[in-house]
């Protein structure tokens, strides 16, 4: 194992320094689609975390023995194999978030982010580190998933993880509900912005015109 | 690093292998968590069977929704084409019937062509459940019909709940559909939803009277016109025919004509 700064790196790096969806724009597919509800996108943060963090152990336990011709379809082989597992947890255990969250678990399969962080980490270094840099990479997905999903909730349906936080105007309350945040082109917005914070804050993140 | 990695041997056996353990490990995952998964499709299409009635509202624990449906709600197998209830089906024999197989398997179904599909959904069952509910002292209460058909994106289904004149709506629960979200989604929006409430089907003449509208068209006063959803005009139409596939001769028609003339009351 290596020592503590470099596993810091690797842990918390990916969460604002080098995030998967803010700087290499990557899986946004379902950050657009289960972001409409705060208890959807947890449940995708956890589903994805988990995915990236077990393919990339399992990836790089095998490195050494995975043929460089057929290397990509190995790892889809494995991530898939994850990616049905947790569907099929979810079914039993989270029948309605499962309902809800439909094809998207298993478009986890195609998420750039597992494929990117496979090809790009875990075939090239030890089962641990690579273990810990699918954990960071979560982290730094769900963060997005997170912060777009509070957005949209709270002002789109007026409510947190599906508790009326604001009364609606339809309801007898005061709030009139911005029914663009629920349709999908607010979370590029919504994305774009963060993205914008992000690149205020870390000059270092703006790309060479 | 191994450089004969890439020799044809050590490819197939490092593939065949990885192959058969992801099987292994996706199978078992698949078979243990299967009664799970079963049970939750139970709970699933009860509750929703329930809220088309409004026996239950919003969240229920599997408790609740598993007492309430065995109390209140009784299984029956229709023959479509008779309208007749199949008599050597019990409670547990309609419970046990697998719809969603049926409606695709050749030798329990007929295939619709083009005019007579007016729901777009290809084939139709010979048989279909429908679910009988009373009250506390078992008078029945009311009918609840499981209907699909097709919108823009998706197959969208629901129970569609009828009082024993089998004319007047109690409710119509979309549960199941894959239309656009914030658009053709909202048919699963219980405000919308609730507008079909007291509606009645037909007309004086007996004919299919019931009309989802553009929205802000639907009288408030008219006993049979709803409001569409803006934004969702091709979905609307899925549920406008929806209704007129499920309220016609091909599908709950000769078992609707049969219930209005009383054949649940005598049973």
């Amino acid at each position: 194992m290596a020592n503590a700064k470099e596993i810091k790196t690797v842990l918390f790096g990916p969460v604002f320094a080098n995030n998967p969806i803010a700087l290499q724009v990557l899986g946004i597919c379902s950050a657009l689609a289960v972001t409409t509800k705060m208890d959807t996108a947890l449940v995708m943060c956890f589903a994805l975390t988990f995915v990236v963090a077990f393919s990339n152990l399992f990836i790089s336990m095998l490195r050494s023995h995975i043929p460089s011709s057929v290397r990509i379809i190995v790892q889809m082989t494995i991530i898939a194999s994850l990616v049905i597992v947790v569907d099929q947890f979810l079914k039993a255990f989270a029948f309605d978030l499962s309902k809800q969250l439909s094809v998207f678990v298993g478009l986890i399969i195609t998420n750039c982010i597992v494929m990117g962080r496979a090809e790009a980490y875990a075939m090239k270094n030890s089962p641990g580190m690579s273990f810990l840099d699918g954990i960071g990479n979560g982290l730094g997905y769900s963060v997005v998933l997170l912060v777009v999903a509070f957005i949209r909730e709270l002002g789109g349906s007026g409510s947190l993880f599906g508790v009326q936080i604001m009364p609606l105007l339809s309801e007898g309350g005061w709030y009139q509900p911005m029914g663009f945040l629920l349709i999908a082109p607010s979370a590029f917005i919504i994305i774009g912005l963060f993205i914008w914070v992000l690149r205020a804050y870390r000059p270092e993140q703006v790309e060479k015109a | 690093m191994s450089s004969n990695n890439d020799t044809i041997s050590k490819t197939l056996i490092v593939v065949v292998s990885l192959c058969l353990v992801c099987a292994i490990v996706v199978s078992t995952a698949a078979v243990q968590l299967r009664p799970l998964q079963n049970k939750n499709k139970l709970l699933d299409s009860q509750v929703n069977i329930l809220r088309s009635v409004g026996l239950i509202e919003g969240k229920a624990s599997p408790q609740v929704i598993a007492e309430t449906f065995s109390k209140h709600v009784e299984s029956r197998l229709v023959d479509l084409q008779t309208g007749e209830i199949v008599a050597d089906c019990d409670k547990a024999c309609a419970e046990a019937f697998d719809y969603r197989r049926a409606m695709r398997d050749p030798a329990q179904s007929n295939a619709l062509d083009g005019a007579a599909d007016v729901a777009s959904i290809r084939r139709v069952a010979e048989r279909a459940p429908v679910y009988l509910t009373y009250d506390a002292d078992r008078n029945l209460k009311s009918v609840v019909l499981p209907v699909h058909g097709y919108g823009l994106w998706s197959t969208m289904h629901a129970f569609l709940a009828l009082e024993v004149d089998g004319n007047t709506i109690i409710g119509l629960n979309y549960y199941e559909q894959g239309e656009t979200p914030g658009l053709g989604a909202e048919i699963e929006n219980p405000r919308w939803k609730a507008q079909f409430q007291g509606k009645k089907l037909l007309n004086e003449a007996g004919e299919l009277a019931l009309e989802v509208k553009k929205p802000g068209n639907a009288s408030p006063d008219s006993a049979h016109e709803v409001d569409g959803l803006s934004g969702a005009t091709l979905t609307a139409n899925g549920v406008q025919n929806t209704f007129t596939f499920w309220i016609g001769e091909n599908g709950f028609g000769p078992f609707l004509a049969k219930v209005r003339q009383g054949a649940l009351n005598n049973g």
